[in-house]
Protein backbone atom coordinates (compact mmCIF):
# COMPACT_ATOMS: atom_id res chain seq x y z
CA UNK A 1 0.00 0.00 0.00
CA UNK A 2 1.61 3.20 -1.01
CA UNK A 3 1.34 6.37 1.32
CA UNK A 4 -1.37 7.94 -0.11
CA UNK A 5 -3.45 5.09 0.18
CA UNK A 6 -3.16 4.56 3.74
CA UNK A 7 -3.48 8.35 3.92
CA UNK A 8 -6.69 7.98 2.31
CA UNK A 9 -7.90 5.00 4.34
CA UNK A 10 -7.09 7.05 7.41
CA UNK A 11 -9.10 10.06 6.58
CA UNK A 12 -11.71 7.89 4.83
CA UNK A 13 -12.51 6.65 8.52
CA UNK A 14 -12.16 10.63 9.84
CA UNK A 15 -15.10 12.19 11.05
CA UNK A 16 -13.76 15.61 9.09
CA UNK A 17 -14.17 13.71 6.32
CA UNK A 18 -18.19 12.14 6.82
CA UNK A 19 -20.39 12.46 4.03
CA UNK A 20 -17.30 13.10 1.14
CA UNK A 21 -17.45 11.77 -1.82
CA UNK A 22 -14.30 8.99 -2.12
CA UNK A 23 -13.29 10.77 -4.88
CA UNK A 24 -13.24 14.34 -3.33
CA UNK A 25 -11.50 12.25 -0.31
CA UNK A 26 -8.81 11.05 -3.00
CA UNK A 27 -8.14 14.46 -4.16
CA UNK A 28 -7.69 15.86 -0.53
CA UNK A 29 -5.68 12.77 0.08
CA UNK A 30 -3.06 13.69 -2.64
CA UNK A 31 -2.72 16.83 -0.95
CA UNK A 32 -1.69 15.29 1.88
CA UNK A 33 1.64 13.87 3.65
CA UNK A 34 2.76 12.39 7.18
CA UNK A 35 4.54 14.29 9.57
CA UNK A 36 5.72 13.87 13.26
CA UNK A 37 7.28 16.18 15.73
CA UNK A 38 8.59 16.16 18.80
CA UNK A 39 7.71 17.19 22.28
CA UNK A 40 7.93 20.84 22.88
CA UNK A 41 8.23 21.22 18.87
CA UNK A 42 6.01 24.09 17.34
CA UNK A 43 4.09 23.07 14.67
CA UNK A 44 3.48 26.65 13.48
CA UNK A 45 3.62 30.30 15.44
CA UNK A 46 1.55 33.22 15.61
CA UNK A 47 2.02 35.55 12.83
CA UNK A 48 3.12 32.69 10.41
CA UNK A 49 1.58 31.80 6.99
CA UNK A 50 -1.05 29.35 7.76
CA UNK A 51 -0.68 27.01 4.16
CA UNK A 52 -1.78 23.58 6.19
CA UNK A 53 -4.14 21.96 8.25
CA UNK A 54 -2.91 18.51 10.61
CA UNK A 55 -4.83 16.10 11.10
CA UNK A 56 -3.54 14.99 14.74
CA UNK A 57 -2.92 10.89 14.65
CA UNK A 58 -1.60 10.41 17.62
CA UNK A 59 -0.23 13.23 20.31
CA UNK A 60 -1.34 16.42 22.04
CA UNK A 61 -0.92 19.45 20.65
CA UNK A 62 -1.61 22.66 22.96
CA UNK A 63 -3.05 25.80 21.32
CA UNK A 64 -1.11 29.16 22.93
CA UNK A 65 -0.83 32.66 22.55
CA UNK A 66 2.13 34.58 23.96
CA UNK A 67 1.60 37.01 26.35
CA UNK A 68 4.79 39.50 26.81
CA UNK A 69 5.84 38.90 30.90
CA UNK A 70 4.12 35.65 31.25
CA UNK A 71 4.73 33.66 28.41
CA UNK A 72 3.03 31.08 26.39
CA UNK A 73 -0.52 30.88 27.64
CA UNK A 74 -2.26 27.67 26.88
CA UNK A 75 -5.54 27.18 25.52
CA UNK A 76 -6.68 24.58 24.40
CA UNK A 77 -5.47 20.79 23.76
CA UNK A 78 -5.73 18.52 21.28
CA UNK A 79 -5.65 14.90 21.30
CA UNK A 80 -5.83 11.68 18.57
CA UNK A 81 -8.53 12.56 16.20
CA UNK A 82 -8.43 16.45 16.28
CA UNK A 83 -8.05 18.69 13.44
CA UNK A 84 -5.15 21.29 13.96
CA UNK A 85 -5.66 24.72 12.26
CA UNK A 86 -8.68 26.38 10.27
CA UNK A 87 -6.53 30.00 9.40
CA UNK A 88 -5.26 28.34 6.50
CA UNK A 89 -9.35 28.77 4.84
CA UNK A 90 -9.67 32.40 5.79
CA UNK A 91 -7.75 35.43 4.73
CA UNK A 92 -5.63 36.68 5.97
CA UNK A 93 -4.49 32.68 5.99
CA UNK A 94 -2.22 33.76 8.71
CA UNK A 95 -2.14 31.36 12.35
CA UNK A 96 -3.47 34.11 15.23
CA UNK A 97 -2.31 31.06 17.78
CA UNK A 98 1.00 29.06 18.37
CA UNK A 99 1.31 25.16 18.18
CA UNK A 100 3.11 22.68 19.96
CA UNK A 101 3.32 19.20 20.51
CA UNK A 102 3.11 18.63 24.22
CA UNK A 103 4.73 15.41 23.36
CA UNK A 104 5.89 13.48 20.71
CA UNK A 105 2.93 13.93 17.61
CA UNK A 106 2.38 12.28 14.77
CA UNK A 107 -0.26 14.20 12.22
CA UNK A 108 -1.62 13.89 8.65
CA UNK A 109 -0.47 17.35 7.17
CA UNK A 110 -2.78 18.28 4.65
CA UNK A 111 -1.96 21.15 2.22
CA UNK A 112 -4.03 23.54 2.41
CA UNK A 113 -2.83 26.04 -0.14
CA UNK A 114 -2.56 23.87 -2.35
CA UNK A 115 -6.23 22.68 -1.41
CA UNK A 116 -7.32 26.34 -1.59
CA UNK A 117 -6.11 26.64 -5.21
CA UNK A 118 -7.65 23.75 -6.30
CA UNK A 119 -10.88 24.66 -4.03
CA UNK A 120 -11.39 27.56 -6.24
CA UNK A 121 -12.07 25.25 -8.91
CA UNK A 122 -13.82 22.65 -7.92
CA UNK A 123 -16.47 24.43 -5.67
CA UNK A 124 -18.55 20.92 -4.66
CA UNK A 125 -14.75 19.84 -2.84
CA UNK A 126 -14.53 23.66 -1.56
CA UNK A 127 -18.11 23.25 -0.27
CA UNK A 128 -17.21 20.55 1.89
CA UNK A 129 -14.11 21.41 3.27
CA UNK A 130 -15.47 24.82 4.08
CA UNK A 131 -18.90 23.23 6.12
CA UNK A 132 -16.91 20.62 7.66
CA UNK A 133 -14.18 23.57 8.99
CA UNK A 134 -17.35 25.35 9.98
CA UNK A 135 -18.38 22.78 11.70
CA UNK A 136 -14.76 22.46 13.46
CA UNK A 137 -14.83 26.43 14.19
CA UNK A 138 -18.29 26.59 16.04
CA UNK A 139 -17.53 23.66 18.32
CA UNK A 140 -14.11 25.55 19.52
CA UNK A 141 -16.27 28.78 19.30
CA UNK A 142 -18.74 27.23 22.00
CA UNK A 143 -15.83 25.30 23.79
CA UNK A 144 -14.37 28.93 23.81
CA UNK A 145 -17.50 30.54 25.30
CA UNK A 146 -17.51 28.43 28.25
CA UNK A 147 -14.23 28.95 29.03
CA UNK A 148 -14.67 32.72 29.09
CA UNK A 149 -17.78 32.66 31.12
CA UNK A 150 -16.29 30.65 33.50
CA UNK A 151 -18.99 28.43 34.57
CA UNK A 152 -17.37 26.99 37.83
CA UNK A 153 -16.75 30.40 39.55
CA UNK A 154 -18.68 31.62 42.41
CA UNK A 155 -22.25 31.43 43.07
CA UNK A 156 -23.94 32.90 45.20
CA UNK A 157 -25.64 30.69 48.19
CA UNK B 1 -42.78 7.25 30.88
CA UNK B 2 -39.82 5.58 32.86
CA UNK B 3 -39.22 4.92 36.24
CA UNK B 4 -38.32 7.37 38.29
CA UNK B 5 -35.03 7.66 39.63
CA UNK B 6 -35.18 5.69 43.27
CA UNK B 7 -35.61 7.10 46.53
CA UNK B 8 -33.75 5.66 49.40
CA UNK B 9 -35.30 4.24 51.97
CA UNK B 10 -33.80 6.51 54.36
CA UNK B 11 -36.08 9.19 53.70
CA UNK B 12 -38.50 7.33 56.22
CA UNK B 13 -36.60 9.68 59.12
CA UNK B 14 -38.00 9.22 62.45
CA UNK B 15 -38.77 13.34 62.49
CA UNK B 16 -36.81 14.76 59.68
CA UNK B 17 -36.85 18.58 61.12
CA UNK B 18 -34.95 17.51 64.24
CA UNK B 19 -31.28 17.78 63.70
CA UNK B 20 -28.94 15.57 65.22
CA UNK B 21 -26.18 16.29 67.25
CA UNK B 22 -22.83 15.64 65.32
CA UNK B 23 -18.78 16.49 66.11
CA UNK B 24 -16.44 17.56 63.88
CA UNK B 25 -13.84 15.19 63.34
CA UNK B 26 -12.03 16.72 60.90
CA UNK B 27 -11.86 20.05 58.38
CA UNK B 28 -9.68 19.65 55.59
CA UNK B 29 -8.78 22.33 53.19
CA UNK B 30 -9.43 21.05 49.65
CA UNK B 31 -8.67 23.77 47.21
CA UNK B 32 -8.28 27.92 48.19
CA UNK B 33 -12.15 28.54 49.14
CA UNK B 34 -13.33 24.72 49.23
CA UNK B 35 -12.88 22.32 52.46
CA UNK B 36 -14.18 19.50 53.72
CA UNK B 37 -16.08 18.46 57.10
CA UNK B 38 -15.65 14.84 58.41
CA UNK B 39 -18.05 14.58 61.35
CA UNK B 40 -19.05 12.05 63.57
CA UNK B 41 -22.23 10.93 65.84
CA UNK B 42 -22.21 12.78 69.29
CA UNK B 43 -23.50 10.02 70.88
CA UNK B 44 -21.27 7.88 69.45
CA UNK B 45 -23.55 5.06 68.53
CA UNK B 46 -25.04 4.82 65.00
CA UNK B 47 -23.83 4.63 61.53
CA UNK B 48 -25.41 7.29 59.15
CA UNK B 49 -26.46 4.90 56.33
CA UNK B 50 -26.98 7.03 53.12
CA UNK B 51 -26.91 6.57 49.24
CA UNK B 52 -24.99 7.70 46.59
CA UNK B 53 -26.28 11.25 45.50
CA UNK B 54 -28.18 12.31 49.19
CA UNK B 55 -27.88 15.63 50.60
CA UNK B 56 -27.95 16.41 54.23
CA UNK B 57 -29.13 19.59 56.25
CA UNK B 58 -25.91 20.99 58.14
CA UNK B 59 -26.80 23.16 60.61
CA UNK B 60 -24.30 25.59 62.45
CA UNK B 61 -26.15 26.86 65.75
CA UNK B 62 -26.73 30.25 66.14
CA UNK B 63 -25.86 30.87 62.19
CA UNK B 64 -28.23 28.75 60.01
CA UNK B 65 -28.56 25.78 57.75
CA UNK B 66 -27.44 25.04 54.42
CA UNK B 67 -28.12 22.03 51.93
CA UNK B 68 -24.95 20.02 51.41
CA UNK B 69 -24.55 16.65 49.66
CA UNK B 70 -22.73 13.92 51.31
CA UNK B 71 -19.46 13.46 49.35
CA UNK B 72 -18.35 10.30 51.43
CA UNK B 73 -17.75 6.71 50.75
CA UNK B 74 -21.09 5.34 51.48
CA UNK B 75 -19.83 1.81 52.22
CA UNK B 76 -18.05 3.95 55.20
CA UNK B 77 -20.99 4.79 56.80
CA UNK B 78 -18.96 5.85 60.19
CA UNK B 79 -17.58 8.73 58.90
CA UNK B 80 -19.75 11.51 57.26
CA UNK B 81 -18.18 13.73 54.67
CA UNK B 82 -19.06 16.82 52.78
CA UNK B 83 -17.57 19.08 50.90
CA UNK B 84 -18.75 22.49 50.30
CA UNK B 85 -17.47 26.17 49.39
CA UNK B 86 -17.51 29.54 51.38
CA UNK B 87 -19.66 31.23 49.94
CA UNK B 88 -22.21 32.61 52.24
CA UNK B 89 -22.76 33.25 56.27
CA UNK B 90 -23.53 29.64 56.93
CA UNK B 91 -20.66 28.00 54.90
CA UNK B 92 -18.02 30.60 55.90
CA UNK B 93 -19.07 29.80 59.36
CA UNK B 94 -18.84 26.32 58.99
CA UNK B 95 -15.16 27.10 57.33
CA UNK B 96 -14.21 27.94 60.86
CA UNK B 97 -15.07 24.95 62.63
CA UNK B 98 -12.87 22.82 64.82
CA UNK B 99 -12.39 19.78 65.96
CA UNK B 100 -14.62 18.68 68.61
CA UNK B 101 -17.34 21.55 67.35
CA UNK B 102 -20.76 20.23 67.44
CA UNK B 103 -23.20 20.56 64.09
CA UNK B 104 -26.58 19.62 63.68
CA UNK B 105 -27.52 17.17 60.83
CA UNK B 106 -31.05 16.45 59.40
CA UNK B 107 -31.22 13.70 56.75
CA UNK B 108 -30.41 11.82 54.32
CA UNK B 109 -32.56 13.77 51.83
CA UNK B 110 -33.47 13.08 48.21
CA UNK B 111 -32.73 10.35 46.04
CA UNK B 112 -29.88 8.40 44.39
CA UNK B 113 -27.24 7.88 41.41
CA UNK B 114 -28.81 5.19 39.50
CA UNK B 115 -25.37 2.74 40.31
CA UNK B 116 -28.22 -0.50 40.87
CA UNK B 117 -29.43 0.47 37.23
CA UNK B 118 -25.40 1.00 35.73
CA UNK B 119 -24.62 -2.47 36.70
CA UNK B 120 -23.48 -4.31 33.89
CA UNK B 121 -23.14 -1.23 31.73
CA UNK B 122 -20.04 1.44 31.11
CA UNK B 123 -20.58 4.20 34.01
CA UNK B 124 -19.82 7.72 32.53
CA UNK B 125 -19.33 10.47 35.13
CA UNK B 126 -19.28 13.82 34.14
CA UNK B 127 -17.71 16.88 37.14
CA UNK B 128 -17.39 19.64 36.56
CA UNK B 129 -15.46 22.10 40.00
CA UNK B 130 -17.42 21.22 42.98
CA UNK B 131 -19.15 18.80 41.48
CA UNK B 132 -17.35 16.31 41.84
CA UNK B 133 -18.26 16.14 45.56
CA UNK B 134 -21.55 14.89 45.61
CA UNK B 135 -20.88 12.32 42.66
CA UNK B 136 -18.04 10.95 44.24
CA UNK B 137 -20.03 8.51 46.59
CA UNK B 138 -21.38 6.99 43.00
CA UNK B 139 -17.81 6.46 42.07
CA UNK B 140 -16.75 4.55 45.37
CA UNK B 141 -19.95 2.71 45.21
CA UNK B 142 -18.81 1.62 41.73
CA UNK B 143 -15.32 1.11 42.93
CA UNK B 144 -16.21 -1.25 46.07
CA UNK B 145 -18.12 -2.95 43.46
CA UNK B 146 -16.05 -2.50 40.24
CA UNK B 147 -16.96 -6.34 39.06
CA UNK B 148 -20.20 -5.54 38.41
CA UNK B 149 -20.21 -2.73 36.19
CA UNK B 150 -18.18 -2.36 32.57
CA UNK B 151 -15.85 0.45 31.81
CA UNK B 152 -15.80 3.44 33.80
CA UNK B 153 -15.27 6.46 33.22
CA UNK B 154 -14.71 10.24 34.85
CA UNK B 155 -14.19 13.18 33.31
CA UNK B 156 -13.51 15.92 35.19
CA UNK B 157 -13.22 19.75 34.48
CA UNK B 158 -11.98 22.87 36.90
CA UNK B 159 -11.47 26.12 36.41
CA UNK B 160 -7.64 26.15 37.12
CA UNK B 161 -5.27 23.10 38.39
CA UNK B 162 -5.32 24.91 41.54
CA UNK B 163 -9.24 23.89 41.93
CA UNK B 164 -8.95 20.42 41.59
CA UNK B 165 -10.92 18.86 44.31
CA UNK B 166 -9.53 15.73 45.91
CA UNK B 167 -6.49 15.98 43.72
CA UNK B 168 -4.15 12.74 45.71
CA UNK B 169 -7.40 11.01 45.03
CA UNK B 170 -8.34 11.74 41.51
CA UNK B 171 -4.51 10.74 40.96
CA UNK B 172 -4.90 7.30 42.75
CA UNK B 173 -7.95 6.96 40.42
CA UNK B 174 -6.20 7.49 37.09
CA UNK B 175 -3.01 5.24 38.47
CA UNK B 176 -5.82 2.34 38.23
CA UNK B 177 -5.90 0.07 35.22
CA UNK B 178 -9.59 -0.52 35.75
CA UNK B 179 -10.84 3.44 35.51
CA UNK B 180 -10.57 6.12 32.57
CA UNK B 181 -9.78 9.40 34.70
CA UNK B 182 -9.38 12.41 32.66
CA UNK B 183 -8.94 16.20 33.83
CA UNK B 184 -9.39 18.78 31.91
CA UNK B 185 -8.79 22.73 33.21
CA UNK B 186 -10.15 26.06 31.66
CA UNK B 187 -6.92 27.95 32.38
CA UNK B 188 -3.64 26.20 32.55
CA UNK B 189 -1.15 27.41 35.41
CA UNK B 190 2.79 26.19 35.03
CA UNK B 191 3.38 23.59 35.46
CA UNK B 192 -0.02 21.81 34.16
CA UNK B 193 1.35 19.36 31.34
CA UNK B 194 -2.73 17.65 30.91
CA UNK B 195 -5.79 18.83 28.64
CA UNK B 196 -6.97 22.63 28.45
CA UNK B 197 -10.47 22.83 27.89
CA UNK B 198 -14.39 22.59 28.65
CA UNK B 199 -15.18 19.38 29.77
CA UNK B 200 -17.49 18.82 27.02
CA UNK B 201 -14.53 18.19 24.54
CA UNK B 202 -13.51 14.96 26.42
CA UNK B 203 -16.92 13.20 25.85
CA UNK B 204 -16.18 12.64 22.07
CA UNK B 205 -13.45 10.28 22.53
CA UNK B 206 -14.36 8.84 25.77
CA UNK B 207 -14.11 4.84 26.10
CA UNK B 208 -17.76 4.28 26.45
CA UNK B 209 -20.42 2.52 24.63
CA UNK B 210 -23.15 5.05 23.75
CA UNK B 211 -25.82 2.08 23.65
CA UNK B 212 -24.64 0.83 26.74
CA UNK B 213 -23.72 3.41 29.09
CA UNK B 214 -24.97 5.00 31.89
CA UNK B 215 -24.06 8.77 32.48
CA UNK B 216 -24.09 10.50 35.81
CA UNK B 217 -23.72 14.47 35.79
CA UNK B 218 -22.79 16.68 38.13
CA UNK B 219 -21.75 20.80 38.07
CA UNK B 220 -22.82 24.22 37.22
CA UNK B 221 -25.74 23.93 35.15
CA UNK B 222 -24.49 25.38 32.29
CA UNK B 223 -22.09 23.25 32.36
CA UNK B 224 -24.84 20.02 32.24
CA UNK B 225 -26.29 21.60 29.96
CA UNK B 226 -23.62 21.58 27.00
CA UNK B 227 -22.58 18.19 28.27
CA UNK B 228 -26.08 16.83 27.85
CA UNK B 229 -26.19 17.79 24.31
CA UNK B 230 -22.56 15.91 24.10
CA UNK B 231 -23.79 13.17 25.02
CA UNK B 232 -26.83 13.01 22.85
CA UNK B 233 -24.42 13.93 20.18
CA UNK B 234 -22.41 10.81 20.99
CA UNK B 235 -26.13 8.59 21.17
CA UNK B 236 -26.27 8.48 24.55
CA UNK B 237 -30.25 7.97 25.72
CA UNK B 238 -31.63 10.81 27.51
CA UNK B 239 -32.94 7.54 29.88
CA UNK B 240 -29.81 6.64 30.52
CA UNK B 241 -28.74 10.61 31.31
CA UNK B 242 -28.85 11.28 35.36
CA UNK B 243 -28.31 15.09 36.54
CA UNK B 244 -28.23 16.03 39.75
CA UNK B 245 -29.62 19.59 40.33
CA UNK B 246 -28.89 22.52 42.76
CA UNK B 247 -31.93 24.67 44.28
CA UNK B 248 -32.48 26.86 47.08
CA UNK B 249 -33.76 23.63 49.54
CA UNK B 250 -35.05 24.91 52.84
CA UNK B 251 -37.30 22.36 54.20
CA UNK B 252 -35.58 19.26 52.70
CA UNK B 253 -38.76 17.63 53.04
CA UNK B 254 -40.94 19.31 50.10
CA UNK B 255 -42.98 21.65 52.24
CA UNK B 256 -41.74 24.86 51.88
CA UNK B 257 -41.89 25.02 48.21
CA UNK B 258 -38.67 26.82 47.69
CA UNK B 259 -36.87 24.43 45.51
CA UNK B 260 -40.21 23.85 43.70
CA UNK B 261 -38.60 23.35 40.06
CA UNK B 262 -41.48 22.77 37.69
CA UNK B 263 -43.62 19.87 38.98
CA UNK B 264 -40.59 18.55 41.47
CA UNK B 265 -39.44 19.88 44.35
CA UNK B 266 -35.68 19.53 44.25
CA UNK B 267 -35.12 18.10 47.64
CA UNK B 268 -37.74 15.52 47.43
CA UNK B 269 -38.10 14.72 44.07
CA UNK B 270 -34.69 15.03 43.14
CA UNK B 271 -31.73 16.43 43.54
CA UNK B 272 -30.65 12.72 40.91
CA UNK B 273 -33.25 13.68 38.08
CA UNK B 274 -33.39 11.41 34.99
CA UNK B 275 -33.07 13.49 32.27
CA UNK B 276 -35.67 12.03 29.83
CA UNK B 277 -38.63 13.00 32.97
CA UNK B 278 -37.19 16.63 32.96
CA UNK B 279 -36.28 17.46 30.04
CA UNK B 280 -39.48 19.32 28.22
CA UNK B 281 -38.40 22.08 30.92
CA UNK B 282 -34.94 21.78 31.91
CA UNK B 283 -33.07 25.09 31.26
CA UNK B 284 -35.82 26.76 30.44
CA UNK B 285 -35.77 30.71 31.67
CA UNK B 286 -38.10 31.77 34.99
CA UNK B 287 -37.87 27.74 36.49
Amino acid sequence: MTTVESIESVLERHPFFKDIEPRLVHQMAEHASLSSFETGQMIFRQGEAANQFYIISKGQVALEVFAPQQGAIPLMTLSDGDVLGWSWLFEPYIWHLDARAMVETQTITLDGAGLRAECDHNHELGYHLMKHSVEIVVQRLQAALMQVIDVYGLKKQ
Amino acid sequence: MTATVAHSPTRNLPNPMLPNPYRVQRVRKETQDTFTLELEPANGQSDFHFAAGQFNMLYIFGVGEVPISISGDPGKPRKLVHTTRAVGVVTSAMQQLKRDDMVGVRGPFGNDWPVVEAQGKDVVIVAGGLGLAPVRPALYHVLNHREKYDNVVLLYGTRTPNDILYRREVEKWRARLDVDVHVTVDRAIHPWRGNVGVVTRLIPKSPFDHLNAVAMICGPEVMIRFTVLELERRGVLPDNIFISMERNMKCATGFCGHCQWGPNFVCKDGPVFRYSEIKPFFGQRGL
